[in-house]
């Protein structure tokens, strides 16, 4: 296995082609990725520290990342506990549908965000399917903070299960085996053997669903009612500092979700490096 | 002999099945608490779009689809991806032969590079182009002097929707090109071949499963894509609206059905895609298995080329 991944290594540089794939490469991603990146970090600048920190911590500001880090936390939470469920089920049992509730776990991830936001609205509202039998329970699932929980649950659950999938698939039963014939009952096993061993992964399939929570626009939109104080997340109240052409109060939070986003984008790679280590 | 030990493994097989499989009633408990959360957040959404669009019957949905406003939305969608996914196609194939195929340093800070427009909040990608070329942007007194829009228009749209998808043929096509490897491309050019018969002849058709699996979840997204799109397009009806934002509108004005009818659309293209991706998925298994069964020719005898 050295040997041959030395021998490919040494003859990967006789394939042609290799400085115009680059120049593609770097020529595209510079014009599409980081040429619009650098430009919101060159707006930012504009501001001094006491106006940038003036405008991210107003109450209005203050009080939509909080919905927005609090429902990610939530729903992301409620996504590595049923996706890992799901996983599970999916993987060790078999029963009808299996199959056809395996392919539709990437649904939400096919699904445009506006439509998911448009028919869960819909669902939950109060004369809803499932808003008539909530509502007078006191669940209040549209135009409410749990809405948005609601829609991010939506959108974060296929990271979840996806993740979890194709490591409970290659976790061998000879382990588990042992730990039964050593006297353990199934919970124990569960407990300590199976469980530690999906920690690593669950954790990813968290910081992912958290991850792409934090950003979503499209699907809340629909279902929380966008009021200020109350149902506002911070990329609307970019939205709305942008239509009333003040342009520097967007950048400001936008910056401050541009910087939470590349936080979890490095906790996100060491995750996935700490799992891949955990299982090789 | 052989038989024998087949059956004594046999039995030792199925007396630790039962040690590792879980009691019936806690996989009764738990299969059915997993289809209910998959009832209520994949199956009934889908549903309640279905029948909502039909509610009114087939003349109302109809009447919302041909409508000129959603009718120019169609056009304005599908031109944004006519022209979004060749620009991802093109990138994504340079990119992955330059990743999959050669060594250099940097390779795995290029990849996080390349994945940088999944963890940014669409919003704030259309926010980013608006801070370019809107009227106030970086080059808005230049495109101004010209006369060129690209905000509010087609080209930031276009622009929007790149950024947004720009990841997801590389992404697809980076893992199944390192488990090609190089030994047929590097085969094929001491055979004669030119690099770019090599390219055509040889990776192309080993990875085109991979490939059009990239380019269907790619136009996907850019098809359904909302916030990014949003911000950029200024919902101007009949003509900077895309499918996803005339379901705003219509949503906003009270027209529930119409909503709903158009949203419809955009259901039927998941779906759509969900099929196409299990049937590429369970082909890319395959071929991906062959692959990696088949020793390349190389390792046998290193230097032999």
């Amino acid at each position: 296995m050295t040997n041959s991944t030395a021998h490919r290594k040494q003859s990967t540089s006789a394939l042609p082609g290799f400085n115009l794939a680059m120049g593609v490469t770097i020529f595209s991603l510079s014009i599409i990725v980081l040429l619009p990146i650098a430009c919101l970090l060159l707006n930012v600048l504009e501001l001094s520290w006491q106006e940038f920190w003036r405008l991210v911590t107003a109450d209005r500001a203050l009080a939509a990342y909080k919905l927005t880090f609090g429902a990610s936390l939530v729903a992301a939470l409620a996504n590595a506990l049923f996706g890992a469920l799901l996983a599970w089920v999916l993987v060790r049992y078999e029963f009808p549908g299996r199959r056809f509730i395996d392919a539709l776990v990437d649904f939400p991830f096919a699904l445009p965000t506006a439509v998911a936001g448009l028919t869960l609205a819909h669902l939950f509202a109060d004369q809803g399917w499932l808003g008539q039998f909530l509502s007078p329970l006191g669940i209040k699932g549209a135009f409410t903070p749990l809405g948005v929980v609601i829609a991010l649950t939506f959108v974060g659950l296929p990271f979840a299960v996806r993740t979890l999938q194709p490591i409970l698939e290659t976790i061998d039963t000879d382990v588990e085996e042992a730990s039964a014939s050593l006297g353990a009952g199934r919970m124990r096993t569960f407990w300590s053997v199976i469980l530690p061993t999906l920690v690593p992964t669950m954790l990813t399939g968290f910081a992912l669903a958290f991850a792409r929570a934090i950003g979503e626009y499209g699907s809340i939109v629909f279902i929380s009612g966008n009021m200020p104080f109350k149902t506002e997340i911070a990329p609307f109240l970019i939205v709305t500092r942008l239509e009333e052409y003040d342009y520097l109060g967007a950048v400001a939070i936008a910056t401050v979700l541009l910087f939470f986003s590349l936080i979890l984008l490095a906790a996100i790679n060491w995750l996935e490096g700490w799992a891949s280590r955990f299982h090789s | 002999m052989a038989a024998k030990a087949s059956t004594h493994f046999g039995k030792t097989h199925a007396a630790s099945t039962r040690a590792v499989e879980d009691p019936a009633w806690v996989r009764f408990i738990l299969i059915g608490l997993a289809l209910s959360f998959a009832a209520v957040f994949l199956l009934l959404p889908l549903v309640n779009v279905l029948v909502q669009a039909f509610s009114k019957g087939l003349k109302p949905f109809w009447a919302a689809l041909i409508e000129p406003d959603t009718l120019a939305a169609i056009r304005l969608t599908l031109a944004a991806a006519a022209i979004a996914v060749p620009v991802n196609l093109i990138f994504g194939v340079a990119a992955s032969w330059a990743i999959a195929k050669f060594e250099f340093r940097g390779k795995s800070f290029l990849i996080t590079l390349i994945d940088l427009p999944f963890s940014i909040s669409p919003v704030v990608s259309g926010l980013m182009f608006v801070l370019l070329f809107g009227s106030k942007g970086l080059f808005g007194p230049i495109l101004e002097s010209h006369d060129i829009r690209i905000i509010f228009a087609l080209p930031g749209i276009v622009l929007a929707t790149i950024f947004v998808t720009f990841p997801f043929i590389a992404r697809e096509l980076i893992p199944i090109m390192q488990a090609q490897g190089v030994e047929q491309e590097q085969a094929a050019l001491t055979l004669g071949a030119s690099g770019w018969q090599t390219f055509w002849h040889v990776t192309l058709p080993s990875v085109k499963w991979g490939l059009l699996y990239g380019v269907i979840l790619c136009n996907a997204r850019a098809m359904g894509e909302f916030g990014a799109v949003s911000v950029v397009s200024g919902n101007i009806a009949g003509l900077t609206d895309t499918i996803p934002l005339r379901v705003e509108k219509l949503y906003n004005e009270y027209n529930g059905q119409a909503a709903f009818a158009v949203a419809s659309l955009l259901a039927l293209l998941a779906l759509a895609t969900l099929a196409l991706k299990t049937a590429l998925e369970m082909k890319i298994e395959h071929d991906y298995k062959q692959a990696l069964k088949t020793p390349p020719p190389g390792d046998e005898k290193p230097g032999g080329t």
